[in-house]
């Protein structure tokens, strides 16, 4: 046990403390202003932004892709699986090159109708970055929501439907409730990715201040000239993800409290 | 090897699981540990294995106080409900286990490991993984693992509880010959009072962390020392101030001044056996047990008043 | 409706988002394999990945040794710490790789609490003892993760076995409770190495990036990328070798993960 602590301690708890007390170098005042500047400010609410509609969008593909995975069969289906878990094996800054091979300057979709210019090419743009948190946080929610799903009892949606409930109905009421605590799960830990995500967004959005410019990629130019206002902006960074995570914790809890002795 | 258990007392936080419980155990004989679940009969043995430690109280194997020693040091062996078997290891790799510990050569171990295989009856399955094994396989291969490091005293904790009722009945009788053939100092756990009976020479019954009676299974199921001790260990109804067993209650088709009226529920044959449920005049329900033929002989049948009499009954003060 | 139509909703979502993208990076490294190689045996290049390969395997080796004795401590512990205990070892999983990076330049800087060491000439920051450090702060979470369920589900009786036919402590950790964490050991090892392999933010803060030395193989494809030039067949040639090591890890992943469930 104490061999766990002291560990725990050098390598996580200390470094993190630093930071706070760095930033609480500044004092309140300093704190305030360096939070309260716009480019700060542009880049926390851009990530909280993109990262949510990113999360939201997950969730649902990603609950899509998990109910076919389980329920549905079809040839090649095993390799789809395998695949899911490609963007947490490949290193970021790789996934930001795979999704600019595609959506970058050299696009091959780039077509031309009726006179009007279409093309896949999102750099520079805030779609960059959705689509960058789209590749990295697919995982998250597939691999939470599969095992629910596997392990509900079909029984239920069978009862379900004898009892006359269509389709749909028989998923929103019976199914969805039963799988909600994975999908939380599994947004808790997209959510808190995107957040901090910085491999697959350095290369592909340009990191264009007030534009394309995310917490991560402001703190990390500004580490080296200004550490106290970094300081600063990477404990906001941390205590929203603590509210989301602790946000999520608490409704999943709430979600299950039927379920509990 | 005798085993002395002196006024064991343990406590999880607020419960008391063993309260001032003393037993003796004669070398050579195998003890039943009888009760209900949460008597406590798990937790003792556990602590006579060294598994658990008890808050006051001493325990003395082979009149050696092991007390606070731990289970390495104590050689017993020990048998578990669920087998515990090591599941990566084959049988042989299992049953050699404790052999290996104890760095015996390679040649030595293959010849236990033969001859405990072949007592058990599980020769020919050395390879196999317990996976591959029938409940009462695994649990045979457990004993044969226990029995390898030639213990002072065996003890199995409810080791038939997870198997069906055959294995379980066959498994019996094979502990006990077992017993008779090897003579090592057993001890049983078990809330299956016909187990009990079976299986030991003595049986010690617990209730709620304390021993009510020790005596051989004939003394206890006629002289129970108490209630408790009456009703749990075979059937038993309460009739006036006192208890009677069913089989106990002599039926007659004609009332002589000390039966009772009672009307027939329902007459279950089971078997050899048949159980007769009767109702008395207050509604009460009690039963009696009697042969078939006697059942056939009296012609017994629903909806017919009989009359009832103890033959033997027992009251506690 | 359903089937069918959700079907090609994921199918089509997964092409869009995944397969689409990757088959088009395999694409354009195949339109210039000369460049892609040539960019790859650059005595650079091969430092980096030798350096990747390096931390990535220190980080493995300490990481599995804590996440054994931290899953341990978990599952068989007294109550009263385990609450801490998760939250800390999760933590890594929810920071940005540029605050982890960032606080261990606080921490080890010039007049950080553990500045002693820079300030006497033990060159952690902008040097490899720092990358490893990092590398182990995001990795922590994996193996114990993934060895605290099976712990949890294995149970202690096996264990309660082997002592009693005589076994120490030692012996029994060794030749009972190792083996049968043994697959998710190896799974966790898996995530490690993924995982390590593939970090950047918190080493490109940490390291400073300087070629040769203290470049790792991500680094060094974000650099490849911009001074490209025009040029990318450098990025997508390195990104290529760092791609194909994640699909090996991949397949590894998919060939545990059975063995894992059936345990």
């Amino acid at each position: 046990m104490g061999f766990v602590t002291t560990f725990l301690l050098i390598i996580v708890v200390l470094p993190i403390a630093a930071i706070a007390s760095r930033a609480t170098d500044l004092g309140w005042s300093g704190f305030w202003q360096v939070v309260s500047s716009p480019e700060a400010v542009s880049a926390l609410k851009l990530t909280l932004l993109m990262s949510t509609l990113a999360v939201l969008t997950t969730a649902v593909f990603g609950t899509i892709i998990a109910w076919v995975l389980v329920r549905d069969s079809f040839a090649g289906k095993s390799v789809v699986n395998a695949i899911i878990d490609l963007p947490f094996a490949l290193p970021t800054i790789v996934a930001g090159l795979v999704i600019m091979a595609l959506y970058g300057p050299q696009t091959p979709i780039d077509f031309t109708v009726n006179g009007h210019h279409f093309d896949a090419n999102v750099t520079f743009t805030r779609g960059a970055i959705y689509v960058a948190l789209l590749f990295v946080t697919l995982p998250f929610v597939v691999r939470s929501v599969q095992p629910v799903l596997m392990e509900l009892d079909t029984e239920l949606e069978e009862a379900a439907r004898s009892l006359g409930a269509s389709e749909f109905a028989t998923f929103r009421r019976v199914v969805l409730p039963s799988i909600l605590p994975g999908i939380l799960s599994g947004v808790a830990m997209a959510f808190a990715r995107a957040v901090g995500e910085i491999g697959a967004i350095v290369l592909i959005a340009g990191n264009l201040p007030f534009k394309t410019e995310v917490a991560s990629i402001y703190l990390f130019h500004r580490i080296s000239q200004d550490p106290e206002g970094s300081a600063a902006v990477a404990v906001v960074l941390l205590l929203i993800s603590f509210a989301v995570l602790l946000g999520i914790g608490a409704l999943r809890w709430h979600v299950t409290r039927h379920e509990r002795g | 090897m005798s085993i002395s258990i002196r006024r064991i007392t343990k406590r999880f936080d607020d419960f008391v699981a063993l309260d001032d419980v003393s037993v003796e155990v004669a070398r050579g004989s195998l003890t039943a540990l009888l009760g209900p679940s949460g008597s406590g009969k798990s937790t003792l043995l556990r602590i006579v294995a060294g598994l658990e430690t008890a808050d006051e109280g001493t325990v003395f194997i082979d009149e050696k106080n092991v007390t606070g020693r731990p289970p390495q040091e104590r050689g017993v062996g020990f048998v578990f409900q669920h087998y515990a078997a090591f599941k990566h290891m084959t049988v042989y790799d299992n049953v050699a286990f404790g052999l290996k510990i104890r760095k015996r050569p390679k040649a030595e171990i293959a010849e236990r490991v033969a001859q405990l295989l072949k007592l058990v009856q599980l020769e020919g399955l050395a390879k196999r993984y317990p996976s591959q094994l029938s409940g009462g396989q695994r649990q045979r291969m457990g004993l044969a693992r226990a029995l390898a490091i030639d213990p002072t005293v065996l003890l199995l904790d409810e080791p038939f509880g997870a198997l069906d009722a055959r294995v379980r009945a066959e498994l019996r009788e094979w502990l006990r010959r077992l017993h008779d053939e090897t003579h090592t100092t057993t001890v049983i756990v078990t809330h299956d009072q016909e187990e009990a009976m079976e299986v030991a020479d003595n049986v010690a019954v617990m209730s709620n962390g304390r021993i009510e009676q020790v005596g051989a299974p004939r003394e206890v199921y006629e002289e129970p020392a108490n209630e408790f001790v009456m009703t749990f260990v075979g059937q038993a109804h309460r009739v006036g101030d006192g208890f009677v067993r069913p089989h106990d209650l002599e039926v007659t088709l004609e009332p002589n001044g000390s039966t009772r009226e009672v009307m027939i529920d329902r007459v279950v044959h089971l078997g050899f056996n048949v159980r007769v449920d009767l109702v008395d005049r207050d509604g009460a329900r009690l039963s009696v047990q009697t042969t078939r033929d006697r059942a056939e002989l009296l012609e017994l049948v629903a909806g017919q008043i009989i009359y009832v009499r103890p033959t033997r009954h027992t009251t506690f003060t | 409706m359903g089937r069918l139509s959700l079907r090609f909703a994921a199918l089509g979502y997964l092409t869009l988002i995944l397969i689409g993208p990757l088959v088009m990076m395999v694409w354009r490294t195949a339109e210039d394999v000369d460049g892609a190689w040539t960019a790859i045996s650059d005595p650079d290049t091969l430092s980096a990945f030798k350096l990747t390969l390096m931390v990535t395997a220190i980080a493995v080796v300490v990481n599995t040794v804590f996440g054994i004795v931290c899953a341990l401590v978990i599952v068989r512990g007294d109550i009263r710490g385990r609450g801490f205990l998760n939250a800390f070892v999760d933590l890594p999983l929810s920071l940005s790789p540029v605050i982890v990076g960032f606080s261990l330049l606080t921490l080890y800087g010039l007049d950080g609490w553990l500045g002693w060491f820079q300030r006497n000439g033990y060159e952690i920051l902008f040097a490899t003892p720092s990358i490893v450090l990092a590398t182990i702060f995001v990795t922590l979470p994996f193996v114990v993760r993934e060895v605290v369920p099976t712990l949890r589900e294995v149970g202690t009786e096996q264990e309660q076995a082997a002592e009693t036919l005589g076994a120490s402590g030692w012996q029994t950790f060794w030749r009972i409770t190792l083996p049968c964490i043994r697959w998710a050991v190896i799974y966790g090892v898996v995530l490690t190495a993924a995982r390590g392999i593939g970090e950047f933010g918190a080493v490109a803060v940490v390291s400073g990036n300087f070629a040769g030395e203290t470049q790792t193989a991500t680094l060094r494809v974000e650099d490849a990328y911009q001074f490209a030039y025009g040029n990318y067949a450098p990025a997508y040639g390195i990104s290529f070798v760092l791609a194909a090591t994640a699909v090996i890890i991949l397949v590894a992943m998919i060939l545990l993960q059975p063995k894992e469930s059936r345990h």
